[in-house]
């Protein structure tokens, strides 16, 4: 069974936890993911490898709260088991010949780009981080980014935390001020990715983003989590998650993303109705 | 004194208006006096014709004549020693192509309902109080099974019943394959299914769910360092086939994969499931096959309006016959010689029309087969709010990526021998792996050969 080892809160709405799956942990590179259930009635959702350790045979997932089944995720605790835990799947971050890398995360997006600036600093890649969150008490996992990277960049929306401002501000002055970069890695809010994108080609810096469309079996069985790559459809469970940034149809993937809306405010207000009553 | 009425025994099923609000099944199976009757339409030909149609040759006359004299159990035996899924084959297959348009009593009336008896035998079967399952000694060989639907299934079976340590892998959480997760409950009630597997795991299978091979393990350590002396591929044919046309990714559009894995799989047509689904009010469907079918009646009974648009005209539909009838009961309008070019959107990203191209067939080329070709200038719209691709998969390439020296076909079929042999030393392969998207008999008749020839390999080694 796929037990929770350890579960930490990182901040109000997002929360660590450690899950016993050996062979996923055998496996697992930076970049991929896994698809978990909580139960046997539940979604299958798919968060991001943020860790593993092969030794214990566990497994590292940072999930932000954002509907029903992240709200069920939140309740399960220490000792639990979930349903089911399966990977890893898609295709491990490349690494290959890169000298220096800027890592541009946003939001909890910054759970997924952690482990990426964490396995590149460890290869002796030069990594400049530069993430961004809406306000301090939103900040997650800075100590961990500053031990894996030459250079940190904080950004907040309303500046209570670093400075205040978008990471693509922080990103254009270092490249202004000469920073070569051979490849900008950026994983956040699709909007905050698609003006990292837009920026990185006016320097035309290769650039590559991690894309998180809606899943459901993660193998390339049902292609709801399409998107279009430089005008070919491709599926972002096996030919991704990450895609070169200057070829992905952006607009295209937010319309997708957001398919799902009505349905899941709903099915949030109810899961959270039915821990307000047993509570 | 075999019954001569020309016309065979009804199935009782539920009335058309009712079944397309609700997902019980459809076919609710021929009654004990009923099955007796058709059984009596069997002339017990010498030759079994009917057999030569059926993939794995049951023996057709022999179980039918058990039926008519009442034996159940024996009919069963008989069945059973040529196909392990009966209950699934019974509703599945494409009985009027197969077994039944071999039958004598097809030239001047109806075939005898061989499908429906095979069907009741196995109901039967199931019914009965469960006998205990005799494990067979174990003979200290272990074998592996990649995917657990039925070419799966009844590899894992066979060799189990020959004392082999046999685990399958399934990459979902389910194990069944498209019967889990294509094939809707009112056409194949997943009770069944699992059934079949709870049957496995009493013969001492195990089944490991959440296991992606290619990813969570590859093939060549499943042989090294997990010891299995050979391997049995049936990952099936599931990676979705889109039209390449304008408006395919737009919001509402769904492959037929999907739009099935969330109802079957995730159960989303039921009150309050986790997983969402979106038929909308009306519903195209283009395809025309069995999963086009089974995609427009799940959709008409989550409320839609359906339209199922299809290229050619009604006698080239690759769907069983029973399904299309039953769709048109159900209220399904098909619209032939139509063709899809694009899909037009709402202001905000959703489906609004399917822009189609109207067609005709032409003269039939040398194959036989008239191609339906475009007629200039000739287009409608249709309106819809939902539409559901449903033309075709092929096989998923992951397990071919990550095996060495494993040949494929340029279209992704595993190549595989006669007895199922692939290109590499104790690996097999089988079902729609290796066809192409193909029937559930021929995969489990492909499950079952490859269990032989695994049986001779390991034993020779
Ligand atoms: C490859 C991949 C890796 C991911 N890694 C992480 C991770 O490490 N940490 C993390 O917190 N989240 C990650 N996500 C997003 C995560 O899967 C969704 O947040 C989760 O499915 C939401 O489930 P829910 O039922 O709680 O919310 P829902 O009720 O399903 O959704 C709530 C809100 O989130 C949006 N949403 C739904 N699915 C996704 C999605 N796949 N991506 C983005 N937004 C979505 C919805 O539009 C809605 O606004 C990843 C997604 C993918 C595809
Ligand atoms: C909607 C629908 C309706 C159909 N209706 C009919 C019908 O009426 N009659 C009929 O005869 N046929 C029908 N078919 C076709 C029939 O279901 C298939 O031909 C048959 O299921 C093929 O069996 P299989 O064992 O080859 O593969 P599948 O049933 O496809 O099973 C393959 C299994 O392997 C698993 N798998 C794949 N890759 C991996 C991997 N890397 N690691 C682990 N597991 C993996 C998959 O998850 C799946 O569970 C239908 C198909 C569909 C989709
Ligand atoms: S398995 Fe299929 S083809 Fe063979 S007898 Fe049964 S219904 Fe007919
Ligand atoms: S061909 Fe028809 S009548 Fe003859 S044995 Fe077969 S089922 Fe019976
Ligand atoms: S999640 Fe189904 S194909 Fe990618």
């Amino acid at each position: 069974m796929f037990e929770i080892l350890e579960k930490r809160s990182l901040n109000p709405t997002v929360t660590l936890m450690r899950i016993n799956a050996p062979k996923v942990a055998r496996k697992a590179e930076p970049g991929q993911f896994i698809i978990l259930r909580t139960d046997a009635d539940g979604e299958r959702i798919p968060l991001t490898i943020a860790d593993f350790d092969r030794e214990k045979g566990s497994v590292t997932i940072i999930f932000q709260i954002v509907g029903a089944t992240t709200e069920k995720l939140n309740h399960l605790n220490e000792g639990d088991c979930l349903q089911d835990f399966v990977g890893p799947l898609g295709r491990a971050t490349e690494t290959e010949g890169l000298k220096k890398v800027a890592v541009v995360g946003g939001g909890v997006g910054c759970a997924i780009a952690y482990p990426v600036a964490k396995k590149l600093h460890e290869l002796g890649v030069e990594v400049h981080s530069i993430v961004g969150f809406r306000n301090k008490d939103l900040v997650i996992l800075e100590d961990e980014f500053r031990a894996s990277s030459s250079k940190f960049v904080l950004m907040s929306d309303d500046g209570t935390a670093g400075e205040k401002g978008l990471v693509t501000d922080a990103l254009k002055k270092l490249i202004e001020s000469g920073e070569k970069y051979d490849r900008v890695i950026t994983i956040g809010p699709l909007i905050m990715m698609k003006f990292v994108c837009r920026l990185t080609k006016e320097y035309e810096i290769p650039t590559v983003a991690s894309m998180n469309p809606i899943m459901i079996d993660g193998t390339g069985m049902c292609g709801g989590c399409r998107l279009t790559v430089g005008g070919q459809t491709k599926f972002a469970c096996v030919d991704g998650p990450e895609f070169d940034g200057h070829l992905i149809d952006f607009d295209e993937a937010m319309a997708r993303g957001a398919m799902y809306k009505p349905f899941e405010r709903h099915a949030y207000e109810e899961a959270c109705n039915l821990f307000k009553e047993v509570k | 004194m075999p019954n001569m009425s020309p016309t065979r025994n009804e199935m009782p099923v539920q009335a058309p208006d009712v079944r397309n609000k609700n997902f019980s099944e459809v076919a609710l199976g021929y009654t004990e006096e009923q099955a007796i009757d058709e059984a009596k339409r069997c002339l017990n030909c010498k030759n079994k014709p009917c057999s030569t149609g059926c993939p794995v040759q049951i023996d057709i006359p022999a179980f039918i004549a058990q039926v008519a004299e009442g034996n159940f159990a024996e009919a069963y035996k008989i069945i059973t020693k040529s196909s392990s899924l009966p209950a699934v084959c019974g509703r599945v297959c494409p009985q009027e192509t197969q077994c039944e348009s071999k039958c004598v009593r097809g030239i001047k009336g109806e075939p005898v309902a061989i499908g429906r008896l095979e069907r009741f035998v196995a109901d039967w079967h199931n019914a009965q109080p469960e006998a205990p399952v005799e494990k067979p000694a174990p003979n200290g060989h272990k074998a592996a099974v990649i995917g657990s639907g039925p070419s799966g299934l009844a590899c894992a079976g066979d060799l189990a019943k020959k004392g082999y340590d046999v685990t399958i892998f399934e990459a979902l959480h389910v194990a069944g394959g498209v019967l889990s997760y294509g094939i809707p409950e009112f056409r194949l009630p997943k009770s069944i299914v699992q059934k079949e597997i709870g049957g496995l795991k009493a013969l001492g299978v195990k089944v490991e769910t959440n296991t992606v091979v290619g990813k969570t393990i590859s093939v060549d350590e499943l042989m090294k360092e997990e010891g299995f002396e050979s391997i049995f591929i049936g990952s099936g044919a599931g990676l979705p086939r889109f039209m390449n046309i304008p408006g395919e990714n737009l919001n509402g559009v769904y492959s037929a994969n999907e739009f099935l894995t969330r109802i079957n799989l995730m159960k989303a047509y039921k009150e309050g499931s986790a997983t969402p689904i979106k038929a909308g009010t009306k519903a195209v469907i283009v395809g025309g096959g069995n999963v086009a079918m089974d995609a427009a009646r799940c959709a008409k009974r989550l409320g839609a309006e359906v339209y199922i648009v299809y290229r050619r005209t009604e006698a080239e539909l690759p769907a069983r016959a029973e399904e299309v009838e039953h769709a048109k009961e159900e209220g399904i309008i098909f619209k032939f010689l139509t063709n899809p070019v694009e899909i037009e959107a709402t202001e905000d990203g959703w489906v609004k029309s399917v822009h189609c191209q109207q067609m005709e067939l032409s003269e039939p080329d040398a194959s036989g087969r008239a191609k339906p070709v475009p007629i200039e200038g000739a287009f409608i719209d249709v309106d819809a709010d939902c539409v559901i691709m449903s033309i075709g998969t092929s096989p998923n390439p992951l397990i071919k990526s990550t095996t060495e020296g494993l040949d494929t076909q340029k279209w992704g079929g595993i190549i595989a021998d006669e007895d199922g042999l692939t290109s590499k030393e104790g690996v097999y392969a089988g079902g729609d792996a290796v066809t192409g998207a193909a029937t559930v008999i021929l995969a489990m008749g492909a499950g079952k050969k490859a269990a032989a020839a695994m049986d001779q390999y390991m034993q020779n080694k």
